[in-house]
């Protein structure tokens, strides 16, 4: 029966780490964010406002067993438990249901935040490409939201539409964009907005004898037009950063720079975090207020 | 005079004989990668029907997105091409003469035409969004697997009305997914999904207005699950005719007979 069941190409790998150099016994404040997103669900712990450790997996079917798995992998290995955390926040798409939490963030505000500790103070505009929605964030330089648009309504432009491509053309979703990027010439975009009427015109072109990373081509061309028409709206300011596991599709942040004529800066930290390590410094200066310290 | 009228929808074609008025004979069948192809096999079984030849049909007119397909292209050699919602103005026309507002639902589109004596009046489509036409209904009936045409009579058996949240197909298939999983009936989502989806079809009707009789046609008019929440949204009366799907390729046909004379 193994060899029957479809191999599921859209499942990107989980993963956690430590970070050298970091400890803990001495600190202020310990605290986490945990960001269960539509698609996948991440848990940063912050050591006085540092990046300590961190993990990634996917959301599972109850938001809740997942909120704690994904806490307990990324504090694995470090000596903590949920209970020694000073403070915790919740953000993303299921941030009510991270039990131990004691505050929820948008996750508007937690990327924007995150994005400024990622990419430092520089940044006015996040581009936050998630699993179910895409959202354009203005902030100041304090990493604070000024605007911001956001589309949660349609698949298009989203993770979970790469995700229904990569299962149509069999190629694993982090080979994806690199795949697309391989063609000699670009060719012209999938002409359908809906995911659904864009994945048949794909197996059409697919079926006409296309290659699958002309294909993939087409279709992150076209997913990077319907990006633009959101950023637009909010218009882009220098610097301009990607947040979200999006972030990490070389296809799709390519062609946005180059239809944008704008060079994103480069992640020092995996772009998909930026959620949570938001949250955690939003935890920390919560904790701070606690301690009477702000 | 023997006319004929194909409609080239997304997912099928249909075929209408027509002789002064009278339908000699029909035909549908689905529309494969080849449009010409499966459209020619369509319109060839409605000749073997009547026991026509091509050479009898004095016009013939085509519809539907896959009409450049067929438009002066043997063995159909459609010499004309008409738009779908003239083409549903007219044939709803002709079988519900009272009409006024006209509700095609296709597999891939849906269309709001405001019509007067079988003349477009004003029209609004959606052909962007899955979540809106008759895909939508297949994608779910996949999710929850059950066969298509199930899930209007399942619908019918539902006990409580549920809200689903999700707007767009792709999200909405992890919805019911969910639904499966905290075990709601298929019965009660079956009713969640052709509700959510009457719910998209209402507010684009009303934009050109409703005004009565409204006449719904297009394939997911064949849905039984489908007319009570239009009814419920759209605070009306609607007229579902015979064979509500071939009222485009109707329309194609009387217009291929009206410029004839």
């Amino acid at each position: 029966m193994s060899e029957l069941k479809m191999k599921e190409y859209w499942r990107w790998p989980e993963y956690r780490k430590t970070l050298p150099d970091i400890d803990w016994h001495d600190a202020k404040t310990i605290t986490a964010g945990v960001d269960i997103g539509s698609v996948g669900s991440k848990a940063t712990i912050m050591v006085d406002g540092e990046l300590y450790a961190y993990s990634a997996m996917r959301t599972g079917g109850v938001s809740e067993q997942t909120a704690i798995k994904t806490t307990e992998w990324a504090l694995e290995g470090t000596g903590l438990d949920i209970s020694q955390l000073h403070y915790v926040v919740g953000t993303g798409y299921g941030r009510v249901n991270v039990p131990f939490a004691k505050r929820t963030i948008t996750e508007i505000a937690c990327h924007a935040r995150g994005a400024h500790y990622i990419y430092g103070p520089t940044v006015r505009t996040v581009l936050d490409i998630g699993g179910q929605d895409c959202k354009a964030i203005r902030c100041d330089e304090r990493g604070k939201v000024v605007s911001f648009l956001m589309n949660d309504k349609c698949a298009a432009g989203t993770g979970r539409g790469l995700e229904v491509f990569a299962d149509l053309v069999g190629v694993p979703i982090q080979e994806l964009g690199k795949v697309s990027l391989s063609v000699e010439k670009e060719p012209p975009p999938v002409s359908n907005t809906c995911v659904i009427f864009a994945k048949a015109e794909s197996l059409a072109l697919l079926r006409q004898g296309w290659p699958n990373e002309k294909v993939a081509a087409a279709y992150h061309l076209a997913m990077a037009h319907r990006i633009i028409e959101l950023l637009n709206r909010v218009g882009v300011e220098k610097d301009f950063v990607l947040t979200g596991g999006v972030a990490k599709n070389a296809g799709v942040v390519k062609r946005l720079e180059r239809l944008l004529k704008i060079t994103p800066l480069e992640p020092k930290l995996d772009p998909i975090l930026a959620g949570a390590i938001g949250a955690g410094l939003f935890a920390k200066a919560l904790r701070e207020k606690e301690l009477g310290l702000r | 005079m023997i006319t004929a009228g194909i409609d080239v929808g997304a997912r099928y074609a249909k075929v209408v004989l027509l002789d002064d008025g009278k339908v000699l004979a029909k035909g549908k069948g689905l529309v494969g990668f080849d449009v010409l192809k499966s459209a020619s096999e369509v319109f060839e079984n409605a000749l073997k029907t009547s026991g026509l030849s091509r050479n009898d049909i004095r016009g013939f007119v085509a519809t539907g997105m896959g009409r450049d397909a067929v438009h002066l292209k043997p063995p159909i050699n459609a010499e004309q091409i008409v738009s779908v919602v003239v083409a549903d103005a007219a044939g709803a026309f002709h079988v519900i003469p009272t009409v006024k507002t006209v509700i095609d639902v296709g597999s891939e589109e849906g269309r709001g035409i405001k019509v007067e004596e079988g003349k477009v009046r004003d029209f609004v489509i959606n052909e962007r969004c899955a979540a809106g036409a008759g895909t939508f209904i297949e994608a779910m009936a996949r999710a929850l697997e059950v066969r298509v045409e199930d899930m209007g009579p399942l619908a019918l058996k539902a006990t409580k009305a549920i809200p689903m949240n999700a707007q767009c197909c792709v999200f909405a298939e992890s919805e019911v997914v969910t639904l499966i999983h905290s075990k709601v009936a298929k019965e009660d989502i079956s009713k969640a999904i052709h509700d959510a989806m009457a719910g998209r079809i209402a507010s684009m009707i009303l934009r050109v207005g409703v005004e009565k009789d409204v006449v719904l046609i297009g394939g997911v008019a064949l849905n039984p699950g489908f007319l009570p929440p239009l009814k419920k949204e759209l605070r009306t009366d609607i007229i579902v005719p015979e064979s509500p799907d071939f009222v485009g390729a109707l329309g194609a046909a009387l217009i291929a007979s009206k410029h004839k004379e």
